[in-house]
């Protein structure tokens, strides 16, 4: 075990880890910051999307020690200071964006790490860089339709 | 004017606050104290029996708490098909028992024969890796067909046979559809296969279990979309704990599509660990795990043919079907192939002749149950194909043909020859709205532009029905069902005026948090946010069947406004009381209670706390308290449709499908929030889609599963789908629930696959090659690829 200290959510935290613990589970066991979810085995999903200096990151392909004294954002970090919907989270619930919310909080989070490099892109770039994270519930269609009213795009994307 | 709340409006969904933030409640996210761990040993092989297993080692491992083999449970019961179908012959089906670990033989790779407990769960998974298991292998079963034919390597040794049932729908119209069949002027004729799926919900099963010595309770949190189910099962079948003493909590559910209605054995030995070491105990299935073993989905292997006169009337339409039920019959896994498929055969036609035969076939591969549609994707996929390929044969436009044999709006209720009675339905609106919807007047033009880039553009059609609102009890139990599937909920009003509604639905992505408040905050003209739901804790809710079959809202849904109808009853007697009135002269319009003639009333929070205070009631005529409880059972199935269409390109020099657009016009019934069934649509018709270009389930001849993981199980992704037109504007109200409404979950799935085959196959037809008349899912550019070359 060691001990493993890193800023979550703008929070300095320190916690217990084995050197196997992989950084999704330092998250969800040792923070109890239970919102990264893991949906697979082969870093397929997303499900676990995090964001660590500022870069988007499987959370189950990195180690905790590897996290060792960086800034990681996860779900919980991502509302407004007064606790309200930021922009992304609001435009998913307006455009329905998820159902079972299981794939939600990687998808957030990537839609986050898009806007940040690319503020404006098309339809076919969301569908692009949503590669990575896989939802069985929404048919992605108001996934991607929420990304788009997010970057002020709505009339962008085909009719429906 | 969209309305901003009740009935019809698309109102936001409140549940969508917490996981947006990350506050969401999975199983997996609670932690007991004292919580330990158990990993499950599986096996490796698919058919093997099993010589010995040593756990001395195991058992001395670091962290271990205890270990469980078939042994410990060998006298406890099994995990029952809930659905008897007996054979043309009148014998009842081979039902071999399912043991929580197996016990003397594995069966499918992925069968677990042990188990660990440690205090973390990479020491139990450590240990699993020292049980010695002697396990000798045995060929595989995998083939349907040799599985049939060869009775000398069994699945189960005990039942003689591969073969569950063989099953006749309707017995008494296979000779009159041989003979229409024989004498038919045109007989259709196709052989397809319905491609094995994986259900694929993204929260992975988990369970932790825990007992109170104390008390002698015992409680279960799983990923379950229908709790009571499970824990009838865990108390009648399988562990034989009292049903008072166990309390089954689904909590937040991340998508189920059917996977999640059974119960699995993890789910007692949890329970049973629970027990032993007075410690909670937690499963999570890893990816692979659920890929072994959740129960999957479709697995058919069908003859269907089609007799049509020369002017391409229905005459008769014939199926032979082998249907995979995998190594144990998992829950429903009887009735999918029968009841849900069988009896749909007809689809949306008028035809006079239908038969029907499955075969079910033991293999050693994982269960196969009910998944998203659940038989009437089968079902709709094998008649649309045909229908398809017989407007071809016979020259005449696909959508005329199909025109030509639609039921009509006044034939309704109509019965057809494979004992459904539809209620309601328009089949020439929905294709007109979708021929309106998708611009398919300018197909030819757009078909020629593909055609100017070199790719080759294809239409398909496809129309469906399903029977949905599951079920009739009365009708199911006559067919074999050993349940009742009604639903319950029960109203409380709250002493300051709020409402807690409990319901027997269980939401995993379908919204009810938001859908049954509309409904509730309609009927006593209240604001949606004065009303709670509660589901999925078997200690909250009167009783429940569940979620699946598009039933919440047809049978729960039904149950609510019965249970809310009950608490205005009752209300209008308190107000009358209130305001010195007879009962009947009560009226009650967007709460308020008012006096026929008089300017006398009481807004519905001064009824609902004078419920709760009720120091002057008349006591013998009058009860304290404002809760009611209704138990909803149909009267028959609800009859969504639809008609759908698909444009696709084809790229001739690599085999490449590219899906450019999909229109879906279904009939729905009433909308409660059209917000929620458009998602519904939606995510059905990616399952759908993808399932007719990317998913396959694999396994080897001997039984291994190639298709294990998210590296060799194509998972529809982003880029694989245009925006979808999805439009439900065409309406005929269910004619037996209270809100006229049909369900829309499982539409996009059932309807979609065979649209987007028959877009292909017309693309392939288009560039010349008009020879092809088939190409079996998932469409890969290898397949596609190698048919337009053969
Ligand atoms: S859990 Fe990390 S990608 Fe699936
Ligand atoms: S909302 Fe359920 S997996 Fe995406």
């Amino acid at each position: 075990m060691t001990k493993i200290n890193m800023t979550v959510n703008g929070r300095a935290v320190s916690a217990e880890a084995e050197d196997r613990t992989l950084l999704v589970e330092f998250l969800r066991s040792g923070l109890n910051l239970t919102g990264t979810h893991v949906g697979c085995d082969t870093s397929q999903c997303g499900a676990c999307l995090v964001h660590v200096n500022g870069e988007a990151v499987k959370s189950c392909t990195m180690l905790a020690a590897e996290a060792e004294g960086a800034e990681v954002t996860t779900i919980e970090g991502m509302a407004n200071a007064d606790g309200s919907l930021s922009t992304i989270q609001a435009a998913f619930q307006e455009h329905h964006g998820l159902q079972c919310g299981f794939c939600t909080p990687g998808m957030v989070m990537s839609a986050a790490a898009l806007l940040k490099d690319n503020p404006k892109p098309s339809e076919a770039e969301v569908r692009d860089y949503l590669e990575g994270n896989i939802c069985r519930c929404t048919g992605y269609h108001n996934i991607v339709k929420a990304i788009m009213a997010a970057s002020g795009q709505l009339d962008a994307i085909a009719a429906e | 004017m969209p309305k901003d709340g009740g009935i019809g409006a698309r109102s936001k969904r409140r549940e969508d606050v917490r996981f947006l933030t990350g506050r969401g409640k999975y199983t997996d996210d609670i932690q007991l104290p004292g919580q330990t761990y158990a990993c499950f040993a599986r096996s490796q092989v698919a058919n093997g029996r099993i010589a010995g297993i040593d756990t001395t080692a195991a058992e001395k491992m670091p962290g271990v708490l205890a270990v469980f083999t078939g042994e410990d449970f060998k006298d406890v019961g099994g995990n029952p098909a809930g659905w008897l179908i007996n054979s043309r012959d009148g014998t009842p089906m081979k039902e071999p028992k399912r043991p929580v670990l197996a016990h003397g033989k594995v069966r499918h790779v992925g069968d677990a024969y042990a188990a660990v407990v440690a205090e973390t769960y990479e020491q139990a998974r450590d240990a699993v890796d020292a049980i010695e298991a002697e396990i000798e292998e045995l060929p595989a079963v995998i083939d349907m067909a040799s599985a049939l034919a060869n009775s000398d390597n069994l699945v189960h040794d005990e039942i003689g046979t591969n073969q569950c049932f063989d099953w006749g729908w309707i017995e008494d119209n296979r000779e009159a559809t041989d003979a229409a069949i024989k004498s038919a002027p045109h007989v259709t004729t196709l052989h397809l296969v319905n491609n094995r799926l994986v259900p694929n919900a993204m929260e992975p099963r988990s369970s932790t279990g825990s007992y109170d010595p104390g008390t002698g309770e015992y409680e279960l949190r799983t990923t379950s979309q229908n709790p009571h189910l499970t824990r009838l099962l865990i108390s009648a079948f399988v562990l034989g704990i009292p049903e008072n003493k166990l309390t089954v909590i689904a909590p937040d559910v991340g998508g189920g599509f059917g996977s999640k209605i059974y119960h699995y054995g993890e789910e007692a030995l949890v329970l049973a660990a629970a027990k032993r070491l007075g410690r909670p105990v937690r499963w999570t299935a890893t990816r692979t795990e659920a890929f072994l073993t959740d129960a999957h989905g479709r697995d058919h292997v069908t003859k269907i043919e089609l007799a049509t006169e020369k002017d391409g009337k229905f005459i008769a339409i014939r199926t032979e079907t082998m249907a995979n039920v995998g190594a144990y019959l998992s829950n429903f896994s009887t009735a999918t192939p029968t009841f849900l498929h069988g009896t749909l055969m007809a689809g949306v036609y008028s035809v006079p002749n239908v038969y029907v035969n499955v075969k079910a076939v033991f293999t050693n591969t994982a269960p196969v149950d009910a998944y998203r549609g659940a038989g009437r994707p089968e079902a709709t996929y094998s008649i649309e194909r045909v229908v398809d390929k017989c407007a071809r044969e016979l020259g005449i436009d696909p959508i005329e043909l199909r025109r030509k044999n639609f039921i009509k709006p006044d034939m309704y209720p109509y019965t057809t020859p494979v004992a459904l009675q539809y209620d309601s339905g328009n089949y020439d609106a929905l294709v007109d709205k979708m021929e309106e919807r998708g611009d398919l007047a300018g197909f030819e033009a757009r078909a020629a532009e593909s055609k100017s880039r070199g790719k080759l553009r294809g239409l398909g059609i496809s129309t469906y029905i399903e029977a949905c609102g599951i079920a009739p009890s009365n009708l199911v139990g006559q067919l074999g069902s050993r349940v009742g599937l009604y639903d319950a909920a029960t109203v409380r009003v709250n002493a300051t005026g709020n409402l807690s509604v409990m319901v027997g639905a269980h939401s995993h992505g379908q919204g009810h948090e938001t859908v049954f408040p509309q409904i509730v905050a309609d009927m006593l003209g209240i604001d949606e946010s004065m009303i709670e739901i509660v589901h999925g804790d078997t200690s909250k809710i009167p009783f429940g069947m569940g979620t699946y079959g598009s039933r919440s809202l047809a049978v729960c849904g039904s149950a609510v406004v019965k249970a809310t109808e009950k608490v205005i009853t009752k209300a209008k007697l308190i107000a009358a009381h209130m305001l010195e009135a007879p009962g009947e002269e009560v009226e009650f319009e967007d709460g308020i209670f008012s006096i026929k003639g008089t300017n006398k009333t009481v807004p519905w929070g001064d009824v609902a706390l004078k419920a709760y205070i009720p120091h002057d009631f008349p006591l013998e005529n009058l009860e304290p308290g404002l809760e009611e409880t209704a138990f909803y059972d149909p009267a028959n199935f609800t009859y969504p449709s639809g008609a759908y269409a698909c444009e696709v390109e084809v790229d001739p020099d690599t085999g490449e499908v590219d899906v450019l657009s999909f229109v879906a016009a279904d009939d729905f019934g009433n909308v409660m929030n059209p917000m929620i069934v458009e998602g519904q649509v939606q995510g059905g018709l990616a399952q759908g889609i993808g399932q007719a270009m990317l998913e396959n389930t694999t396994y080897d001849e001997n039984g291994q599963l190639l298709s294990a993981s998210y590296m060799d199980y194509t998972m529809p992704r982003a880029d694989d789908f245009p925006m979808f037109t999805v439009d439900h504007s065409s309406v005929t109200p269910c004619t037996h629930n209270p809100l006229g409404v049909k369900g829309c979950g499982e539409a996009g799935a059932i309807g979609s696959p065979a649209a987007v085959v028959n877009a292909v196959i017309d693309a392939i037809q288009r560039g010349g090659k008009s020879d092809l008349t088939h190409i079996d899912m998932p469409l890969t550019p290898a397949r596609v690829w190698a048919a337009m070359n053969a």
